[in-house]
């Protein structure tokens, strides 16, 4: 096994999903089958190969520091579940 | 009255042969009865529709109008639409309504195009089959026990049936091309960076590109044209000046050197391959050339693939927490609870798995060998097709290993996702590809793939535009759904 059950466990708490009992066998087996797949990349040599992150390795643009969009605040918030004033509430953090 | 192509559409708008309303009216009537069987729509957009019909028919009545103006389409579910659901095929976003226009739509809005309906799709656009999405899986015209291909399977389906003559769809790693090839239609991804994401929900920053679905090449050109464009709202969009893609459809083929895969053809079923060696048959009738060509790393391309997909769904979707928008669990006890049980409700399996795979490949220990690698990877497959159009002027290509499949027939993710083997490598490139119809196998279409060089758009368009010029296999309709 390339990764085991333990392993599932805590990337389930890094991602913050839930893994129940009963699926837990059926994940760590087809992530296991992805990462043999993905472990072909290995093979091929790429010391003297430069990362890749844009296929038109483009750099981040930069523009003139200038208001250009309108405050659509009270439309952000009607999309929350639960708001009080300008903020998102959540459940209690700190008594 | 026969529907065929947006030019003969347009003209019949613009000498009143037909109004804007009476045109919606016929499609909105095949919509309603066949979009139900195929599951192919998630939601309507009457109210947009009406608005957009009224000023589409002021445009053409004071000889303001373009090409587009007035002719209907779809909209994949994950463009972002004001005043409407924009779902993702997700519970995650089921009721969720944006705040804004993805730029696609503002583009194509602004040529007084009729938004009708969104489209059905695999939940965040991961998947090969549409049986990803939380809506239901779309079902193929050509068959209804198979799959339309995905991710944008109901887009594809919509223009198959004939329920509407275009629709948007997106490509991350064969999301047009490989269900335009299942179902019967032209379907292109232009170059990465031509057309904005702003305003569509991200699965793979690096790798997402929004295109286009319709019958003929010719109608993507027109359709392309106007989505595409610079756009200051999306960092990653190419500065490049606005291209009419239709230009050059009518240019001769005849000196064009057509590069060919020859390890591919190698890995085909004998019937798609005769079928494949049958249509760069006839590209060679019409005076192209062709070479052979080699892409020594494109067979790591899906590993590497899905190494950079998953690292950057999961970064993605880490903006799905359940507290701004989206879905929510009831009754959370702590805010942990809130972010583990809107996120484990919100997202079905396939998007776990891939947030799963991306959290691990980025995590401590990993970045350098997975991810670092898999970009590394990516770059030698770039070169390769560099090395490659050195010679060529296009490639053709399968789009995929096989026809439309039945449905629950691929259970295991890792056989799912080497349906993309084709179609990966001219992703990870950020190539304009499309896929065109080439014939039918088992009643079943197949399609050919073209590749370009960068910014070669209007190349392969050209070249598919003449092979449809040649053949009649763009216009193949599965039976029961004759317009």
């Amino acid at each position: 096994m390339l990764i085991n059950r333990k392993e599932v466990e805590q990337i389930a708490v890094l991602a913050k999903l839930h893994v129940s009992e009963s699926e837990i066998d059926a994940i760590v087996t087809s992530l296991d089958s992805i990462v043999e797949m993905i472990n072909h990349i290995s093979e091929v040599n790429t010391d003297n190969t430069k990362p890749m992150a844009n296929p038109m390795d483009a750099v981040q643009r930069l523009r003139a520091d200038e208001v250009t969009e309108t405050s659509i605040k009270e439309k952000l918030l009607s999309m929350a579940t639960q708001t009080d004033e300008d903020y998102f509430l959540v459940p209690t953090v700190v008594e | 009255m026969k529907l065929s192509g947006i030019k003969s559409i347009s003209q019949a708008l613009h000498n009143k042969i037909i109004s804007v309303q009476e045109l919606h009216d016929i499609y909105l009537k095949r919509l309603n009865t066949h979009a139900e069987n195929l599951n192919c729509i998630i939601n309507y957009t009457p109210e947009t529709a009406n608005q957009q019909i009224k000023a589409a028919q002021a445009l053409i009545d004071n000889k303001q109008a373009h090409l587009l103006t007035g002719i209907p389409l779809v909209h994949k579910d994950l463009f972002c639409t004001t005043g409407v659901n924009t779902t993702c095929g997700s519970r995650m976003l089921e009721n969720f309504v944006a705040p804004y226009d993805a730029t696609v739509v503002k583009n194509l809005n602004n040529r007084g195009m009729i938004t009708m309906a969104k489209a059905n799709m695999d939940e965040f656009a991961m998947g090969s089959s549409n049986e990803n999405s939380y809506f239901g899986a779309v079902k193929n015209p050509w068959g209804l026990n198979r799959v339309p291909g995905g991710s944008s399977g109901g887009s594809a389906a919509v223009v198959a049936a004939g329920l509407a003559p275009i629709a948007t769809g997106t490509d991350t790693g064969g999301s047009i091309r490989q269900p335009a090839a299942l179902t019967g239609i032209t379907g292109i991804k232009p170059s990465y960076g031509r057309a904005s994401r702003y305003g569509m929900v991200a699965f793979a920053s690096s790798l997402d590109q929004a295109g286009v679905f319709a019958r003929s090449a010719e109608d993507c050109a027109y359709v392309l044209s106007e989505m595409c464009g610079f756009d200051a709202k999306d960092s990653t969009s190419a500065q490049v000046a606005k291209e009419d893609f239709s230009e050059n459809l009518n240019q001769s083929i005849k000196g064009l050197k057509v590069g060919i895969v020859t390890e591919w053809m190698d890995g085909l079923s004998p019937d798609i391959k005769q079928a494949t060696e049958q249509a760069i048959a006839k590209l060679q009738d019409m005076g192209a050339q062709l070479v052979e060509i080699e892409l020594p790393t494109a067979h790591l391309a899906v590993s590497a693939y899905y190494v950079i997909a998953p690292a950057e769904c999961s970064s993605n979707l880490s903006r799905f927490d359940g507290i701004r928008y989206g879905h929510q669990c009831e009754n959370p006890v702590d805010l942990n609870d809130l972010y583990v049980r809107s996120r484990s409700e919100g997202f079905g399996e396939e998007v776990k798995r891939r947030i799963m795979i991306g959290t691990w490949a980025l995590s401590a220990g990993f970045y350098d060998a997975y991810y670092r690698k898999a970009q590394k990877i990516r770059r030698l497959i770039a070169q390769d097709f560099d090395r490659a159009f050195a010679q060529v002027d296009i490639i053709a290509a399968p789009v995929s290993p096989e026809t439309a499949f039945k449905f629950n027939t691929k259970k295991d993710p890792v056989s799912m996702y080497q349906e993309d083997i084709y179609t990966i490598p001219s992703s990870l490139a950020g190539l304009p590809c499309l896929s065109m119809p080439i014939g039918l196998v088992d009643d079943l279409p197949v399609g050919l793939q073209l590749i370009g060089h960068n910014l070669q758009e209007s190349t392969i368009l050209n070249v598919a535009h003449q092979y449809q010029q040649d053949t009649n296999f763009h216009k193949m309709v599965a039976e029961g759904y004759d317009e």
